[in-house]
C-alpha cells in the first residue's frame, strides 16, 4: 500500500508538557491515504483524532506541543523535515484542509470571494485569472448568483452555503488531499447531508483523498472506505467502513456503536397520555418586527419565528420538539420559561395563563417548570462552587428550603445524578462536559419541578457521553415521575427518549403525534426529509 | 449611513447645548472678573462702570440669554485680556493643537499596532516581554516629568533642541515625543490583547492551512480584526489631545488651545473659556463621528440604521 499513498503517517508521537505533566495527544499513530480513498478518523473530543490530521498542514504549535516522534510522509517526503516555506507551498495546494465551524473558519472582514482567490493568489496565481476561478468554484460548490455573492461576507450566508464556500477555497487548487475536521458536526442534519454528497462528487470528479475526522458514526458509514478509531490518543481499531459498523472488535467501538441515538427501540414503555394537562399551548406565535397587539398588520417585514403552535404536554410525558436552526424550537421554549412573551395565544400552565399572572403567582409557577441548556459551559457560573450553583435555587425562592439544610440536600442532588459528595466545593471547570451538564440537572431538580424543559442539552457533548446524560434523564422520568419537553435537532436521539414528537419547520408545527407513529409513518415532507438525512444509518434497528 | 449621521448630530446638538449651559453658569462661579482686571485699590463706583460696561450687572439669565443670541449669529463676545472676539481668539490657537494631535496620532498609531502586533505574535518572547516592559514604563510615566527631563537634556545640555515655543520644525520634536509616550504605552497593550484575541481565532488556522505567509497573516488577516478596540482607544486618546495637551503645551509654550483654555480659567475670561469649550466640543464630535465610519468601513458586520 504504501508505494500508492498519497500520505502516510508513521509512529506519530505528539506531546504536551503542562506543570501536570506531559499529555500524550497522539501515541505511536499510523495512517495513510491514498488517490480517491476516504479515510474517517473516528474519536470522542480529546482521543487526538484532530491534532495527527493537523500536524500534516503544520497547524500543530511548537511549542507548546512537542512532536516527539514519527515521520508525516507526502509522496514519500518526511514533512517534518521540510522548511517552512516548503510546508507553506505544501499547504492549499496540494493539501487542504476545512474545519468543523465555517463561520469561525472564515475571516469575518473580507469579502467570501477575497478569501477563496487569497488560495490562488497565494499559490502565484494573477489576480484576474483567480477572479475568473472564483466565480467558477462557487458555481461548482452549488452557490447561486456567483457574481454577486463572491462580495459578500460570511455573516450573509447560511451554515451550509459558508461550509460550501470553505470547500471552494480548499479544492481552488485541486489539491491531492482534503483534511475535513469535523465538517458537518455544526450543520442541521438535511445540510450534512448535502455537504457530505458535494464531497463525495468532488472526489469522484478529481480523484482526490479525503481525512474525514468526525465523531459521528453516521458520517463514517455514509462517506467512509476505511475507518481508524482512536482513544487516548492512541489508534485502537482500524479497518474497512463495514468492518467496523458490522463487526466491531475493541470495546471502545463497540461502545460507541452501541451509544449511537435510535439503536434501541422507540420510548413505548411509557404511554403516559392519561396524565393531566400540565401545560397548555393555545395557537401561539412570536412575531417579530410588528407592535404588540397588531398581528392583524403584520406585513411582509415581519418575522414569524413561531406561528399558532398549539400542543399539550401532560403528567410524565415526554415531548421532544425537533427541528432545524431557525425552525423556532429555541424560541417556543423561551416562550415556556417566560424569557420570551407570545404575541398572541396564551400559554397556560396547570390551567393558569401564564401571561395574565401576578408577579407572585408566576414567581410560584417558574419553579415547578425548570430548564437545562445547551452548553453546559456557559450555563455554569465558572466563579461559583457546585454547591452555590445547585443552592442557588433555594436563594432566590427562599421558602422551599432552610438554609442549614442546603448543602446536605445539594449532596443528595449531586449523587441522585451520578457525581459524588465531594464534587460539591469544586467550580465548573474541573467537570467534563458530560459531568458539567448533570450538576446543570441537579439545579434543575433542587426546586422539585414537574416539568424539566431541555434545550438541545445533550447537543454540545460526544454521542457515548450522550447515551449516558439520556440515560439519566430517563431514569428521573421513571423515579420522580418527571414530564420533559425536549428540543434537539437530532431525530434519533428524540426516537429513544421522547413518547410524543412535534417536527417543527420555519415556525411552524408540521406534523405532530406519538413518537412511534410519526416515524414510522411521517406526513410531511420535511419530516420525511429529516428522517431520510438522519436516519439512513439505522435500517436494522427501525 | 446618512440619516445616521444626521440622527447622531442631532443628539449631539443637545449635549452641546447643556455643554455650554454648564459652561456658562460654572465660568461664573469662579469670582468676578473685576477683581482681576481693576487695581485692587478700584473703588466701588469704578469696579461698578466696569462691570456695567461688560455686562455683568445683568441679572444672570439675562446675561445667559445674550450669550444664546448671540450664539446664532456666532458671536460669542469680546474676549477680557485679548480684547478681541473670542471666537477669533480660540479660531486662532486652535490649528496649533489640531495639527499637534495630527502629528501625534499617526505617530501612536504606527509604533503601537506594529509593536503591539508582533508582541502578539511570539506571546512570551523576548520582543513581547520587552515591549510590555517599556510600553508599560510609557504608560506610567507622567507627562510633565519627561517634559521636564526632556528639555533638561535635549534642549538645555545637550542644545540640540529648542525649549519652547514654535517656528521650526525642531520645536515641535519635543512637544510631539512627549505626547506620543503615553498613548503609545497604552495603545500598545490594546493592540497586543486584541491581536492576541484575533491571532488564536479560527480563521488564522484557515490562512495557515491556505499556505498565507505569516506576514499576511498577522497584518491583513487578524490585524483588522484586531482593530476595533484599537480603534476606540485611539480616538478617546486623540479627542484628549483636541480637547487641550495642556501639560505639554504650558512646559513648551504652545500657543494651543490647551493653554489658552487655563490662561482664560486664571483670567476669569469668560468667553474664550465658552468658545474654546464649544470649538473642542464640536471637535469631539466630529471625531466620534469619523470612528463610527471607521468602524462600519473595518468591519462589514457593523452596519447602521
Amino acid at each position: 500500500m504504501s508505494e500508492q499513498s498519497l500520505l502516510q503517517i508513521r509512529n506519530l508521537s505528539i506531546d504536551f508538557p503542562s506543570r501536570a505533566g506531559t499529555v500524550h495527544a497522539v501515541a505511536d499513530v499510523s495512517w495513510s491515504v491514498g488517490r480517491g480513498e476516504t479515510l474517517a478518523i473516528l474519536g470522542e473530543s480529546g482521543s487526538g483524532k484532530s491534532v495527527s490530521a493537523s500536524a500534516v498542514l503544520d497547524l500543530v504549535d511548537t511549542p507548546p506541543a512537542v512532536i516527539a516522534n514519527g515521520e508525516i510522509l507526502y509522496r514519500g517526503r518526511d514533512l517534518l523535515k521540510a522548511t517552512r516555506g516548503e510546508r507553506r507551498a505544501i499547504n492549499g495546494r496540494k493539501i487542504s484542509m476545512i474545519f468543523q465551524d465555517p463561520l469561525a473558519a472564515l475571516n469575518p472582514v473580507y469579502p467570501v470571494g477575497w478569501q477563496i482567490a487569497e488560495t490562488l493568489r497565494v499559490h502565484g496565481v494573477d489576480k484576474a485569472t483567480a477572479h475568473a476561478r472564483v466565480i467558477d468554484l462557487l458555481k461548482k460548490v452549488g452557490i447561486d448568483d456567483p457574481e454577486r455573492r463572491a462580495k459578500q461576507y460570511p455573516h450573509q450566508f447560511s451554515g451550509g452555503q459558508r461550509q460550501r464556500i470553505m470547500i471552494a477555497s480548499a479544492i481552488a487548487l485541486e489539491p491531492e488531499l482534503l483534511i475535513a475536521d469535523e465538517p458537518t458536526s455544526a450543520l442541521d442534519v438535511t445540510v450534512q447531508a448535502q455537504v457530505l454528497a458535494l464531497l463525495k462528487e468532488l472526489q469522484a470528479e478529481s480523484g482526490m483523498g479525503i481525512v474525514l475526522i468526525t465523531h459521528d458514526l453516521a458520517v463514517v458509514e455514509k462517506v467512509a472506505d476505511r475507518v481508524i478509531v482512536m482513544q487516548a490518543g492512541r489508534v485502537v481499531e482500524a479497518g474497512t467502513a463495514t468492518e467496523i459498523m458490522n463487526s466491531p472488535q475493541h470495546p471502545y467501538t463497540r461502545r460507541l456503536l452501541d451509544a449511537m441515538p435510535g439503536r434501541h427501540g422507540f420510548a413505548t414503555e411509557l404511554s403516559a397520555s392519561d396524565g393531566n394537562v400540565l401545560l397548555e399551548v393555545d395557537k401561539v406565535s412570536r412575531i417579530y418586527g410588528i407592535e404588540p397587539g397588531k398581528i392583524a398588520e403584520a406585513g411582509p417585514k415581519a418575522i414569524r419565528a413561531v406561528d399558532e403552535a398549539s400542543f399539550t404536554l401532560r403528567g410524565g410525558e415526554t415531548l421532544g420538539i425537533v427541528g432545524e436552526s431557525g425552525s423556532g424550537k429555541s424560541t417556543l421554549a423561551r416562550m415556556l420559561l417566560g424569557l420570551d412573551h407570545p404575541t398572541a395565544g396564551t400559554i397556560r400552565f396547570d390551567g393558569k395563563d401564564l401571561n395574565g399572572m401576578s408577579a407572585a403567582d408566576t414567581f410560584k409557577v417558574r419553579r415547578r417548570m425548570q430548564f437545562v441548556f445547551q452548553d453546559p459551559t456557559a450555563s455554569l457560573n465558572p466563579r461559583m462552587t457546585i454547591e452555590q450553583i445547585v443552592s442557588e435555587p433555594w436563594a432566590i425562592h427562599s421558602d422551599v428550603l432552610p438554609k442549614r439544610e442546603w448543602r446536605a440536600k445539594a449532596v443528595d442532588l449531586l449523587e441522585r445524578v451520578g457525581l459524588k459528595a465531594d464534587h460539591i466545593d469544586r467550580h465548573p471547570h474541573q467537570f467534563s462536559g458530560g459531568q458539567r451538564q448533570r450538576i446543570a440537572i441537579a439545579r434543575a431538580l433542587a426546586l422539585q419541578p414537574e416539568v424539566i424543559v431541555c434545550d438541545e442539552a445533550v447537543s454540545a457533548l460526544d454521542v457515548s457521553i450522550q447515551a449516558q446524560v439520556i440515560d439519566l434523564l430517563k431514569q428521573l422520568r421513571s423515579d420522580l415521575g418527571l414530564s420533559y419537553i425536549f428540543i434537539a435537532h437530532d431525530l434519533a436521539l428524540v426516537r429513544d427518549f421522547a413518547t410524543d414528537v412535534i417536527v417543527m419547520y420555519r415556525g411552524q408545527i408540521v406534523e405532530q403525534g406519538h413518537t412511534q407513529e410519526v416515524y414510522s409513518n411521517p406526513k410531511h415532507d420535511y419530516t420525511k426529509r429529516l428522517l431520510i438525512a438522519s436516519m439512513a444509518h439505522i435500517p436494522k434497528a427501525a | 449611513m446618512g440619516s445616521f449621521i444626521c440622527k447622531r448630530s442631532f443628539q449631539s446638538l443637545i449635549s452641546l447645548i447643556v455643554l455650554v449651559m454648564l459652561v456658562f453658569f460654572l465660568a461664573r462661579l469662579t469670582g468676578s472678573p473685576a477683581d482681576l482686571y481693576l487695581p485692587q485699590d478700584a473703588s466701588a463706583a469704578v469696579r461698578h462702570d466696569f462691570n456695567e460696561q461688560m455686562g455683568f450687572n445683568d441679572p444672570l439669565y439675562v446675561q445667559f440669554v445674550g450669550f444664546m443670541v448671540g450664539l446664532l449669529h456666532l458671536d460669542m463676545g469680546q474676549s477680557l485680556q485679548f480684547s478681541r472676539p473670542a471666537l477669533d481668539v480660540v479660531l486662532q490657537a486652535f490649528p496649533t493643537t489640531l495639527m499637534l494631535a495630527a502629528v501625534t496620532m499617526p505617530l501612536v498609531l504606527l509604533i503601537s499596532i506594529v509593536t503591539g502586533s508582533l508582541a502578539a505574535y511570539k506571546p512570551g518572547g523576548i520582543f513581547d516581554r520587552l515591549a510590555s516592559f517599556i510600553s508599560l514604563l510609557g504608560a506610567a510615566t507622567p507627562n510633565f516629568w519627561v517634559a521636564i527631563v526632556g528639555v533638561l537634556v535635549f534642549a538645555v545640555t545637550l542644545r540640540l533642541l529648542p525649549t519652547s515655543g514654535t517656528g521650526t520644525p525642531l520645536h515641535w520634536v519635543l512637544p510631539v515625543a512627549v505626547l506620543t509616550l503615553r498613548p503609545t504605552g497604552v495603545l500598545v497593550q490594546v493592540v497586543r490583547t486584541s491581536m492576541m484575541t484575533a491571532l488564536s481565532a479560527a480563521y488564522i488556522k484557515t490562512a495557515r492551512a491556505k499556505g498565507v505567509s505569516s506576514r499576511a497573516i498577522v497584518f491583513v488577516h487578524a490585524l483588522r480584526n484586531g482593530l476595533l478596540p484599537v480603534i476606540t482607544v485611539a480616538s478617546d486618546q486623540a479627542a484628549g489631545i483636541v480637547n487641550g495637551a495642556v501639560i505639554v503645551e504650558t512646559v513648551f509654550g504652545f500657543p494651543g488651545i490647551g493653554k489658552l483654555m487655563i490662561d482664560s480659567v486664571l483670567l476669569r475670561d469668560f468667553t474664550v473659556i465658552q468658545a474654546a469649550v464649544l470649538v473642542t466640543a464640536l471637535a469631539v464630535f466630529v471625531i466620534n463621528i469619523l470612528v463610527d465610519i471607521t468602524y462600519a468601513l473595518v468591519d462589514p458586520r457593523i452596519r447602521y440604521n
